[in-house]
């Protein structure tokens, strides 16, 4: 395996034809990005005051040092919460850091539901989902949904209920 | 206080919540006179982004008055009417120092290749956004910018996000004077974008959607020829048709992972989640731009991957322009816009409602209900 490790080991002005092509306008960054401010390199940069960490932060793996200021809504909790740790283990350009967050999404919606019904509340979900607005300015859909919905747990019933006396009438045969 | 919560998919309510406290020195309390819906925040409604935890209140385009500011805030006084730009920025990291307002590197511990967001899922920073009646503004002394006097507060709002975000979709489209530039999507910030080709000396504006309604707004306001995509068998074939067949000069993608258009994409990006939303605009974009032509994304895509033609990128010798838009950087010249007229940021507001009802806001904006092209919030009355 061939590597090399030290940044300084080739001295551009060393090299052969160095910046003979060099063109200032060859930009495509321009005019959102302004590089004459690029100076500095690397993280030299006067940092803003380092906000205190009072809640439990994730980090991604690709930063060398916390940002200064973060946000503190909804800190990891329960199992979502689990799941997003272990998420965190690998890098933003793994898949599985972001797949494995997405399943905490899902886990974690669960738990809403959960937090809501041991608080004593029945989540209203149609309400939630704003089926006013829908009954209001798309009523045909919605009741055309409702019907369907309606039909196909009808029919789902009644398809359960012969098979179940089939059942039973065979079982009465033996 | 009352505030949005997200509680799953499809699913926002309004629920009492602490109100917020400063964190930081540079911090402020902002109390909320206006705070729009995004199509941005539709791909969080729709559990599309990683990271987005129930109990959050999202929210990133939002006006309001100082309640309180941190030590270390100078500029701004209780009282102050302040419009707070989407980005969270520190303005003297390596990335804010060249303008780059929207890639703050001290803004966002869960990510590198995203900045800090009001609001925007913990894969933005973990803020609580400002749909709600009172917001925590970090970097007060950098980002919000006072309303100028005699600024409506509807055009206020709008100036946090969506004007500079279709001025940036232009921009970066590198348009030159004569230029024939196709929009796809005519939300607002599609809506937007093309109005702002114009601006950059565009020649023709084009813009495609579905939605009747919207397409016929577009057809008035910005002004552009509109077409249903509904009604168009194969979208390359279509804008080679419209441009002598070479292409495009400029394609600009303000549709982001909600696209819809191909059953297949919708299916592998939405449904299924192999990739990061449904890349057909983007297909369609550089299918449909000329060779050395220019591609702009604003629309946001997730993390993960896309599919798209990258052979063609490569044999048309495409230029790939893309990023958040750096609001604070053009605010300058887009407040003269809408002072002198040239840009009419309110008349994209179609609905305005109290924090109350933000349930059927994002019901009526994610389905396109009672010709909704902007809902605002007004979470501290007024609606
Ligand atoms: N980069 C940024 O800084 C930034 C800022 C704000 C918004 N955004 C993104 O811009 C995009 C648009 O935002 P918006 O508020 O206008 O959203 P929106 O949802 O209101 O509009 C999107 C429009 O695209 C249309 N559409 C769907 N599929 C399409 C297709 N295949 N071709 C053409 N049109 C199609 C929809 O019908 C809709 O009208 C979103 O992805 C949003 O996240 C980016
Ligand atoms: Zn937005
Ligand atoms: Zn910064």
């Amino acid at each position: 395996m061939v590597s090399k490790s030290s940044r300084q080991a080739i001295d551009p002005a060393t090299v052969n034809g160095w910046g003979v092509d060099a063109d200032s306008r060859n930009d495509p960054t321009y005019p959102y990005r302004d590089r004459a401010a690029d100076q500095a390199k690397g993280m030299a940069w006067e940092r803003p005051p380092l906000q205190p960490e009072d809640v439990e932060v994730l980090r991604s793996l690709e930063h060398n040092r916390r940002p200064a200021v973060f946000g503190v809504s909804v800190p990891p909790s329960g199992v979502s919460g689990m799941i997003r740790r272990a998420a965190f283990t690998y890098s933003e350009s793994d898949w599985r850091h972001w797949l494995m967050l997405l399943g905490a999404d899902r886990v974690n919606m669960l738990e809403g539901i959960l937090a809501d019904l041991i608080g004593g509340r029945v989540p209203n979900i149609p309400a939630e989902m704003g089926v006013r607005a829908e009954w209001q300015h798309n009523r045909d859909s919605l009741v055309r949904k409702a019907a369907i919905a309606a039909t196909v747990s009808t029919v789902a019933i009644v398809l359960l209920r012969r098979r179940a006396a089939g059942r039973e009438r065979r079982a009465g045969r033996l | 206080m009352l505030a949005a919560d997200y509680r799953g998919p499809y699913r926002v309510r309004a629920e009492r919540k602490p109100e917020p406290a400063i964190h930081h020195p540079r911090d402020a309390i902002v109390r909320v006179t206006r705070s729009c819906i995004c199509g941005s925040d539709l791909h969080l409604y729709h559990g599309l982004v990683p990271d987005t935890r129930v109990g959050m209140t999202f929210g990133h385009e939002f006006c309001g008055i100082v309640e309180e500011v941190g030590a270390e805030v100078g500029n701004l006084s209780p009282g102050d009417h302040v419009l707070v730009p989407f980005n969270i920025a520190c303005g003297q990291c390596h990335f804010c120092k060249q303008g780059l307002f929207g890639n703050c590197h001290e803004a966002n511990p869960e990510a590198t290749a995203v900045g800090g967001i009001y609001g925007y899922s913990h894969t933005a920073g973990g803020y609580d956004g400002g749909q709600a009646q009172y917001a925590r503004v970090p970097y007060a002394d950098f980002g919000p910018t006072l309303i100028p006097d005699g600024m409506d507060l509807d055009d206020a709002v709008l100036l946090t996000d969506i004007v500079p975000t279709g001025y940036q979709a232009a921009e970066m489209g590198g348009i030159q004077k004569g230029d024939t530039v196709v929009v796809f999507g005519a939300g607002p910030v599609g809506i937007m974008a093309a109005r702002c080709a114009w601006l950059f000396g565009a020649g023709r504006v084009l813009v495609i959607d579905h939605v009747d309604y919207r397409l016929e707004f577009a057809s008035r306001y910005c002004p552009a020829e509109v077409y249903n995509f509904a009604a168009i068998d194969d979208m390359a074939l279509f804008i080679k048709k419209q441009t002598d067949s070479l292409g495009a000069d400029v394609c600009i993608d303000a549709v982001g992972g909600d696209a819809a258009g191909s059953m297949l994409r919708t299916l592998l990006g939405k449904k299924l989640k192999l990739e990061a939303g449904s890349a057909i605009t983007l297909h369609w974009a550089i299918n449909s731009v000329k060779k050395g032509g220019i591609v702009s994304i604003v629309g946001v895509y997730g993390p993960t991957g896309n599919l798209i033609p990258m052979g063609n990128v490569v044999n048309k010798g495409i230029t790939i322009r893309a990023n958040q838009a750096s609001v604070k950087r053009l605010l300058p010249r887009l407040i003269e816009h809408v002072q002198a007229g040239r840009i009419d940021p309110k008349a994209l507001i179609t609905h305005r409602l109290p924090l109350e009802e933000v349930s059927d806001a994002y019901r009526l904006f994610s389905a396109k209900l009672d010709a909704c092209i902007k809902p605002v919030l007004y979470p501290n009355g007024g609606a």
